[in-house]
């Protein structure tokens, strides 16, 4: 239907032709800003509202249902809540790192924004080492919850960051083997290039068996590097309160909390660029009709839809789970996820050598 | 056992001890001198083998205290009651948590609202009532409080 | 390790765990020292909620003082008051008549179906399954709205008198709870899937704070927590009042005496009230619902102990009467004191999130403790 590659470029094209190029680059640099931090703000909104409503359907209960039609304005007046809400540093609190850490989380998040394919050829940075850049720059993560923990002057928030810590750093080395096997099939890592050997198949389907078992490290690692349920022991709420954003409030804690939704849907865009297809539509083989008309949907609504549907996945294990202990989760990562994961990657590499992939 | 078998063993083990008649199970009147050793007794021998001590209290009968312990056995079933008269001016008693554990924190609750002291209990202090009330006894008959005591 | 453990030494933490909290259900302060993840040693301090119900009960009527008790351990309101009043009757020796004795164990048990359900949903809560808790709920308001039509109340039913109880069952009891035990039947099953079979829940419980039976006797613990150990120690089996020794049910023992036990003991024992129920739904005897008593009780002079089985453990309620209209001295005997008494043995050694596990499956009610 429509394309937003299409109107980028004539956006370009129109930008060049009033403008001289550098204004015109100019010009689409604040662009480009301005709409990442949109897009951020609307995914924040929206993933609270969609974490609630599924929360409620799980448990039997219906969700916010006064603001709005079907409660669907809860999320702006949560945060108009959150924007007025007095701002506390706490006695003793370092200050600089205490007022540093939520920006760190933030910054973090709105980078990796960059190499994602959002539609067919938008991208907004398609750098030849994509895959890399994601999974350098969500390392930093790590950064801002220890020195939020750290600068909380308080016990509770000390013991939630100390055990994130260990936990996002366990958990990378699993999510990165994942990564790497379909590097290894697709042969690059630029992230167009990803999608693009996607045409004939996703992955998850073309790398059968070795393809799944990566996918479903993928999703346990990811799951345990956003802090989510069932590993969210940093902010678990019955044992620690609220573990390393315990001393955070108003517009502080907004940004760590959006800062953790908007890394779930980046973990899941990733999923879905890497074994689903990304952009790329749903064909059968040789069902010419079927495929004409899963083309004639737009690639952004398939992106979405992907991502989407992992992260209510995602939302699915949080309400099903109970939370595991830190030394069982440790052990999971380093007694179990890691071993299949190389073990995977080896086969996985044998399997692109010999070709025995459709 | 039945109540007389007990009341011949008992008297077996400690002649001093007196019986009261009445009452669902045996009681016992025992001295203070002699608890510890009685105790010890009771928790040990194998026909009695007393190892659950299911209620520990204290009643204020305006000239004395008494301290009351009752005791079953898991695996006789039978239950006795042991009676033991204190000094109002100095209620002393040994104390018996290493016998029966539970009495850790029963002593210390008797300790707090009647003011009996239990000699070489590992951390006698208040329990229950908050910092300040040492020395005031509230479940004693002659604890008075005109603002906050109910007398309906 | 071992000879470390219990005393404070350099670099280790020292955290409060309570007395706000959303893990302790009720106002418990934990003072914990910590030595990285583990557990050196746990001290309670407790009167948070003391509101020294026994010298209240010193100057009130035999008649009034069974209903502050109530208070007490609020989720098994019902086997309180049956406590209070059963030991009042022993005084007087008077006879209850038999559907008062049997709608007695109606109640008591569908209030010990009610506390456990609570127990489960906030269990699974503390350990980080957010569901179980409202479908815990959903039978617990069922319940609590049957004993809203029959008694008035859906917390702190006053309903047990001296004598037997307060007013007759109201007509739509015995369909409602014939509906709702249909109901529940299928919802057990519900449960184990959800919970009790989960893989990570099992793991989070087994061999977490293990008590052994000679050091529950020693501790004075009761009711579930001793008999996922194996003590033997049902009071409805070994002292039966009312209409106990006429129906047939198990007592329910494990014997490994870690958290999972104590989690199996309640689950099993949901399902013997079940079994309890179902006997006795359709024998209500005819007759009255209250003995003949005076307006005015007076108990002889003498001591008068009762013990029955709360959802907890053993209630013992001890009178000492002086022949007056209100009791000299009463003494309750309450099964939430020895299974605290009990926390700092096993958790020594643990981790922080095992503590949760613990306090979960000794089921503490605060006001119980306290008085």
């Amino acid at each position: 239907m429509w394309s937003i590659s299409e109107l980028a470029t004539d956006i370009d094209a129109w930008l060049n032709k009033t403008f001289n190029p550098t204004l015109a680059l100019a010009i689409e640099m604040v662009i480009a800003g301005v709409a990442v931090i949109s897009l951020f703000a609307i995914l924040g909104l929206v993933l609270v509202l969609m974490e609630r409503k599924v929360s409620a359907w799980m448990q039997i209960r219906l969700g916010p249902n006064r603001v709005g039609p079907k409660g669907m304005l809860q999320s702006l007046a949560d945060t108009l809540k959150l924007l007025v809400k007095e701002g506390l540093t706490p006695d003793g609190a370092d200050k600089v790192l205490f007022n540093l850490a939520p920006f760190i989380a933030i910054i973090v998040a709105m980078l990796l924004m960059a190499p994602i394919a959002f539609a067919k050829d938008f991208q907004l940075w398609d750098l030849n080492i994509g895959i890399l850049f994601v999974s350098a720059v969500s390392s930093i993560m790590v950064i801002s919850i220890l020195m939020a923990g750290w600068s909380s002057n308080n016990k509770y928030s000390l013991m939630g960051a100390m055990r994130s810590g260990a936990q996002i750093v366990s958990y990378e080395l699993s999510a990165g083997l994942s990564i790497l096997s379909i590097v290894v099939l697709s042969g690059s890592l630029q992230v167009s290039d990803i999608i693009r050997a996607q045409a004939d198949g996703w992955w998850i389907f073309k790398g059968h068996i070795p393809a799944i078992v990566a996918f479903i490290t993928f999703i346990i690692a990811v799951t345990a590097e956003t802090n989510r349920a069932p590993f969210d022991l940093a902010e678990a709420e019955s044992e620690l309160t609220a573990g390393f954003h315990t001393e955070y409030s108003g517009m502080k804690f907004a940004l760590f909390f959006l800062a953790e939704y908007v890394n779930v849907f980046i973990v899941c865009a990733i999923g879905a660029t890497l074994f689903l297809g990304g952009w790329m539509p749903f064909h059968i083989g040789t069902w010419e009709g079927f495929n004409h008309v899963m083309d004639y949907i737009p690639s952004s609504l398939w992106f979405f839809g992907k991502t989407f549907f992992l992260i209510f996945v995602i939302m699915w294990f949080r309400w099903t789970f109970p939370r595991l202990r830190i030394d069982q989760l440790l052990n999971l990562e380093w007694k179990y996820l890691l071993p299949i994961s190389m073990v995977n990657l080896l086969l996985t590499t044998a399997m692109a050598i010999l070709g025995w992939y459709f | 056992m039945g109540k007389d078998e007990l009341k011949t063993k008992i008297t077996e083990l400690l002649a001093a001890a007196t019986f009261e008649e009445g009452g669902e199970w045996l009681n016992i009147n025992v001295a203070v001198g002699d608890w510890p050793n009685f105790a010890q007794q009771l928790r040990q021998e194998p026909t009695l083998w007393f190892d659950y001590l299911f209620c520990l209290t204290c009643i204020d009968w305006k000239t004395h205290l008494t301290m009351v312990y009752f005791l079953t056995s898991t695996k006789y079933r039978h239950s006795v009651e042991v009676k033991i008269k204190l000094d109002r001016t100095n209620p002393d008693i040994e104390t018996v948590s290493q016998i029966w554990r539970t009495a850790d924190f029963n002593e210390r609750e008797v300790y707090e609202l009647f003011g009996v002291n239990f000699i070489n209990h590992p951390d006698l202090r208040l329990l229950i009532l908050p910092d300040g009330w040492e020395g005031k006894n509230p479940l004693r008959k002659d604890f008075e409080d005109p603002i906050n005591m109910i007398r309906l | 390790m071992v000879e470390e453990i219990g005393t404070t030494t350099e670099g280790d933490l020292i955290i409060n765990v309570g007395p706000q909290h959303p893990a302790t259900h009720g106002v418990l302060h934990l003072v914990i020292t910590l030595n990285g993840e583990t557990i050196k040693k746990v001290e309670p301090h407790l009167g948070y909620i003391h509101r020294s119900i026994e010298k209240m009960c010193e100057s009130l009527t035999y008649r009034q003082f069974i209903y502050v008790t109530s208070r007490m351990d609020y989720l098994s309101a019902h086997i309180n008051n049956h406590a209070c009043a059963l030991c009042v009757e022993k005084g007087l020796q008077v006879e209850i008549p038999a559907r008062a004795q049997v709608i007695r164990v109606l109640m008591d048990e569908l209030t010990r179906i009610a506390s456990h359900e609570l127990w489960w949903g906030a269990m699974a809560m503390d350990i980080g399954a957010f569901t179980p808790f409202f479908h815990a709920f959903r039978e617990r308001e069922t319940i609590n709205d049957i004993m809203e039509e029959t008694c008035g109340a859906r917390l702190t039913m006053n309903y047990m008198v001296p004598g037997g109880v307060m007013y007759d069952i109201h007509p739509n009891f015995q369909g409602r709870v014939k509906s709702f035990l249909q109901l529940y039947k299928l919802k057990i099953h519900e449960y184990a899937e959800l919970l009790t079979g989960n893989i990570i829940f099992i793991n989070r419980m087994k061999n977490v704070g293990c008590l052994s039976p000679e050091d529950a006797i020693s501790y004075g613990c009761t009711g579930p927590t001793a008999r996922g150990s194996g003590v033997s120690c049902d009071i409805r089996k070994y002292y039966p009042y009312d209409a106990y020794d006429k129906v047939e049910f198990d007592e329910v023992l494990e014997t490994n005496g870690d958290s999972l036990a104590r989690y199996m003991v309640r689950i099993r024992e949901m399902q013997q009230s079940v079994r309890i129920i179902e006997q006795l739904i359709d024998n209500i005897p005819e007759g009255d619902f209250q003995a003949k008593t005076k307006a005015v009780l007076k108990l002889p002079k003498g001591e008068f102990y009762q013990r029955v089985e709360t959802a907890r453990g053993e209630l013992g309620v001890y009178i000492v009467s002086e022949g007056g209209t209100t009791p000299y001295r009463i003494k309750f005997r309450s099964p939430g004191f020895s299974n605290l008494s009990v926390l700092d043995h096993i958790a020594r050694g643990s981790k922080l999130g095992d503590l949760v596990a613990m306090m979960g499956t000794l089921d503490l009610v605060i006001p119980d403790i306290d008085r």
